[in-house]
């Protein structure tokens, strides 16, 4: 029979709309502002503390309820102004063992999680945040890499008693020159032996020359890894910001974004995770005056004021830092007192073992922009080394020891938060940043909503009065797309919605029923031209399905396009407005035809409202 | 029951195609001339450099927060209202004296000391430089990418005519909207371009649906007249074609003015596209296929080919 529906696929059309329904219903229950308590380190939060700061916020203000999951207390809050305040309370309390983020907790009901319903992630410009994209500078990697080579080698050689007339940096490798070519051929094998991933070559212009440079694979390993690295830094410094719910990630080969809801204070967090600055210990050259610098070691600038020549060979670097305390030390100066991993401290202890009484030199190094570009435009950095502080190795050092000679409480502060973040493995630069304020957001997501619901009252008065019976089925099926997209957006994990991707949804709106007038318009003329209502219906859809199945494949098409071009805000628009296609084609043909055949399928009817 | 048109005759609309086309070919010529006269007022997704929306508590005093930025070194800051008038939109071209992600707090630290109103930070966008020429790169790879693979679709499911129709009319939206916000200065920035990607969708659509009612009407009517069965079809579509232009027009007027500044641009580049694509699937994409010399043949279902048929054509 003409216009019926098997009763399986009513069912099936019904039960695909109420998952939507409630995949979409989360979104319905606004969320609790909200403290999130963590460990730095990843330690937990131990019960007893949690007891005790929530016993501590109970009697200062009111709590709506607190938990403790998985080593990580969330306590909720009734409103924004006692958010602000539980956090001052709860971060003077606990101290700079654990960090305090501002969250909004998600209230969906038991029943809906149970389905594994959650509500929709909102995009940075709808909960406000920032967003940083930053570029890893190999430059500097490079440099390090080589003069590392170049100390390994000059190590080697000598060891091996082969003579050579000089090992240094050169354009893109290490250049090592020989007097005679036994030497050469003699340091080539130990070389390639000692060295498997470095190639070595002979240079044309030069025939006792070799040059050393790194494998095309090497360089990539060593460009991956070092992005790794900063990654992982970059995620334990986002920690000690102390934010709900970030995100680092790597982009292509050598940048990282980064995205920080919730985020307040740009500048520091700015400071915080563009800040290079790491520290390097050394032994001052006991020998060397400033005039007279031997090849193994290196003129320094002091912080207070004049040089000091310390050895090249480094006895440490900051990333065998563990952990890291500003204080004052007996005269109340700024120290930081420093705790190594296990093999950082073997080698502290060993070498100072064998050093007591021998003055050892922090070396503090930072790397600022010099507002000069290269070819690629990428800002040239340039290393700026400092001396802080020079003292006597009084004992054999072990674990735990400090550092003094900082200026002042503050800098003693932001050097033991970075020291405990970890170095950067190579500089990096914040080449975008988009940050939205909280009421900006808010405001954005007010702005978003009133448009989508004009739009769609507007849109649906339109199709009442045009199409009457017909429009009302319509206007149905619009509803559930909107619900629909809705829904799908907040079933997909790593979606989120953004201003733009609301603009889709409006768009999709005042689209959606274009589906829909093309049946109609069918069904009109069919009418017009004399079939009976049920050819009508039957040949209207029909007929109007192919036009609708092309016309959407090459919109999206247009739109999986935008998809991959994929920056930023139009990425959010991008995702909408695909999903509004698929859903919309499901809704305005699918849904608005099972209706259809509920209402007039099968039946005798002689006029149609439409 | 409600009509737009009722009951209409045929519309000749291919009688008006030769003027239709100088019209067109006149208003790409001057987008273009347009475009590379006066150039696009490129937005800072393109450019580089720094914006920095604030909020002040009561209405802001443009003068004052260009003479507080002149004499703090920032000369080169284009300060406008965005919005309500206590929104305030700073935007400042790359530099590279100082460090360019610190600019923004810089400035805002600067307006809070300086100005006596309180001054609170709405939004601050920085793109490098290198990024901005990417982020360019890419958008415009991107607009070519859709025009080609819509090209391919539409020659597979229909034919080369129309295909080359279709993306004509296509790209005689994207230079128009384009020559527009050059003609009127409007920033072009990310959004502008997302939301001509999204007028190509929609011109498309409507040319889809036009062609293939031609399509169908070469197979079904009688008269073979290209023109006619063009108008014909046109004609049929008509009413569909203003109904979704209507609503798609209802839903861009609630972005337009209930959308926030943020996504004005937005609204105006499809709003414009909208009346564009309208206009180009009836006398852009059919006149293109007519001019190519469309015909009844060409769009004929093809034949089931009988066997031992395809030996003789390889004799030829």
């Amino acid at each position: 029979m003409l216009n019926r529906y098997p009763l399986w696929k009513t069912l099936l059309i019904t039960l695909t709309v109420i998952i939507g329904f409630l995949y979409a219903a989360p979104n319905l229950y606004a969320p609790d502002p909200a403290l999130q308590i963590s460990g730095i380190k990843g330690r937990d939060v131990q019960l007893k503390t949690f007891e005790r700061i929530k016993s501590k916020l109970d009697s200062q203000l009111e709590i709506k309820s607190a938990s403790l999951d998985g080593g990580q207390a969330l306590i909720r809050l009734n409103d924004l102004d006692s958010q602000t305040k539980a956090r001052e309370i709860a971060t003077q309390l606990l101290g700079d063992q654990y960090t305090v983020a501002l969250n909004m907790a998600q209230t969906t009901p038991a029943w809906l999680s149970a389905f594994g319903a959650s509500p929709l992630n909102l995009g940075l410009d709808l909960r406000g945040g920032i967003y940083f994209l930053m570029e890893v500078d190999m430059r500097d990697l490079m440099k390090t890499t080589h003069e590392q080579m170049v100390l390994d080698f000059k190590t080697d050689l000598r060891k091996e008693r082969i003579r050579y007339r000089s090992v240094r940096m050169g354009n893109d490798g290490v250049d090592l020159k020989f007097r005679n070519e036994e030497a050469l051929d003699k340091a080539l094998t130990l070389l390639e032996t000692n060295y498997r991933t470095t190639s070595f070559k002979q240079l044309k212009s030069d025939p006792l020359a070799l040059r050393a440079s790194m494998s095309p694979e090497l360089l990539r390993q060593t460009k991956l890894e070092a992005v790794e690295q900063n990654i992982t830094i970059i995620r334990s410094r986002v920690n000690e910001l102390g934010v709900a719910e970030p995100d680092v990630q790597r982009q292509g080969e050598d940048r990282i974004v980064v995205q920080l809801p919730g985020v307040q204070d740009t500048a520091k967090a700015k400071e915080l995770l563009g800040a290079t600055a790491t520290l390097q210990f050394r032994l001052v050259d006991p020998q060397a005056s400033p005039n007279n610098v031997p090849a193994d070691s290196k003129l320094y600038q002091r912080r207070e004021g004049g040089t000091v020549v310390l050895k090249k060979k480094v006895i440490l670097r900051g990333e065998r830092i563990t952990g890291a305390q500003s204080g004052f030390d007996e005269n109340g100066m700024p120290q930081v007192s420093i705790k190594l991993d296990a093999q950082g401290g073997n080698k502290m202890s060993e070498f100072s073992k064998n050093n007591i009484n021998n003055p050892m030199a922090t070396v503090f190094i930072e790397y600022k922009p010099t507002g000069k570009v290269d070819g690629e435009g990428k800002q040239i950095l340039k290393k700026v080394e400092e001396v802080i502080s020079v003292a006597n190795i009084s004992t054999q050092l072990g674990k735990n020891f400090r550092i003094t000679g900082l200026d002042n409480p503050q800098e003693a502060r932001s050097l033991s938060q970075l020291l405990r973040a970890g170095a950067l493995r190579a500089p990096i630069q914040i080449v975008e940043e988009r940050t939205v304020g909280p009421s900006l957001g808010k405001e954005n997501i007010e702005l978003g909503a009133t448009a989508i619901v004009l739009g769609l009252a507007g849109v649906l008065l339109f199709m009442l009065v045009y199409y009457r019976g017909f429009g009302l089925v319509s206007n149905v099926a619009l509803g559930a797309n909107v619900v629909l997209i809705i829904g799908v957006m907040s079933m997909i994990p790593d979606v989120a919605l953004t201003l733009p991707g609301m603009a889709g949804i409006v768009l999709t709106v005042g689209m959606a029923v274009d589906a829909n007038v093309l049946i109609f318009e069918r069904i009109r003329e069919e009418i017009r031209a004399g079939r009976s209502v049920q050819q009508a219906i039957h040949h209207g859809y029909d007929s109007a399905f192919s036009t609708i199945f092309d016309a959407n494949i090459t919109t999206l098409i247009a739109a999986i396009i935008l998809f991959s071009f994929g920056a930023g805000p139009i990425k959010g628009f991008a995702i909408t407005l695909s999903i509004g296609i698929i859903t919309s084609v499901f809704t305005a043909v699918v849904v608005t035809r099972a209706i259809v055949n509920l209402w007039v399928g099968g039946k005798r009817v002689d006029k149609l409202s439409i | 029951m409600f009509q737009i048109l009722k009951n209409v005759s045929t519309i000749s609309f291919m009688k008006w195609r030769k003027l239709a086309m100088v019209f067109s070919a006149v208003l790409m010529i001057a987008s273009v001339g347009l475009v590379s006269s006066k150039g696009l007022n490129l937005g800072l997704d393109f450019t580089g450099g720094t914006v920095i929306e604030v909020g002040f508590s009561q209405e802001a005093n443009l003068k004052d927060v260009r003479g507080i930025l002149k004499d703090n070194g920032f000369d080169d800051a284009i300060v406008q209202r965005f919005g309500s008038p206590r929104d305030v939109l700073i935007r400042l071209a790359p530099r590279q004296d100082v460090k360019a992600e610190t600019i923004g707090s810089q400035v805002l630290e600067l307006l809070n000391a300086k100005s006596e109103q309180d001054v609170k930070m709405r939004r601050i966008e920085f793109v490098g430089p290198k990024v901005g020429d990417e982020l360019a790169e890419k958008g415009g790879l991107a607009m070519l990418a859709a025009l080609i693979c819509i090209m391919i679709y539409v020659a597979l499911r229909f034919e080369w005519r129309f295909a080359l129709g279709a993306v004509t009319a296509l790209a005689h939206d994207v230079f128009l909207t384009i020559g527009l916000f050059s003609l009127l200065q409007l920033e072009f920035d990310l959004t502008v371009l997302a939301a001509i990607l999204a007028v190509i969708g929609y011109s498309l659509n409507d040319t889809i649906v036009v062609s293939d009612r031609i399509r169908e009407n070469f197979r079904k009517l009688r008269t073979g007249l290209p023109s006619e069965v063009i108008d014909i079809s046109l004609t049929q579509t008509m009413s569909r074609t203003l109904i979704t232009s209507l609503t798609t027009i209802i839903v861009l007027f609630a972005l337009f003015f209930k959308g926030g500044a943020l996504i004005h641009g937005f609204a105006t580049a499809l709003l414009f596209g909208v009346f564009i694509g309208t206009y180009s699937s009836i006398y852009v994409a059919s006149s293109v296929a007519l001019s190519l010399g469309i015909t009844k043949e060409d769009l004929m279902p093809v034949e089931v080919e009988k066997e031992g048929e395809d030996q003789e054509e390889m004799n030829l």
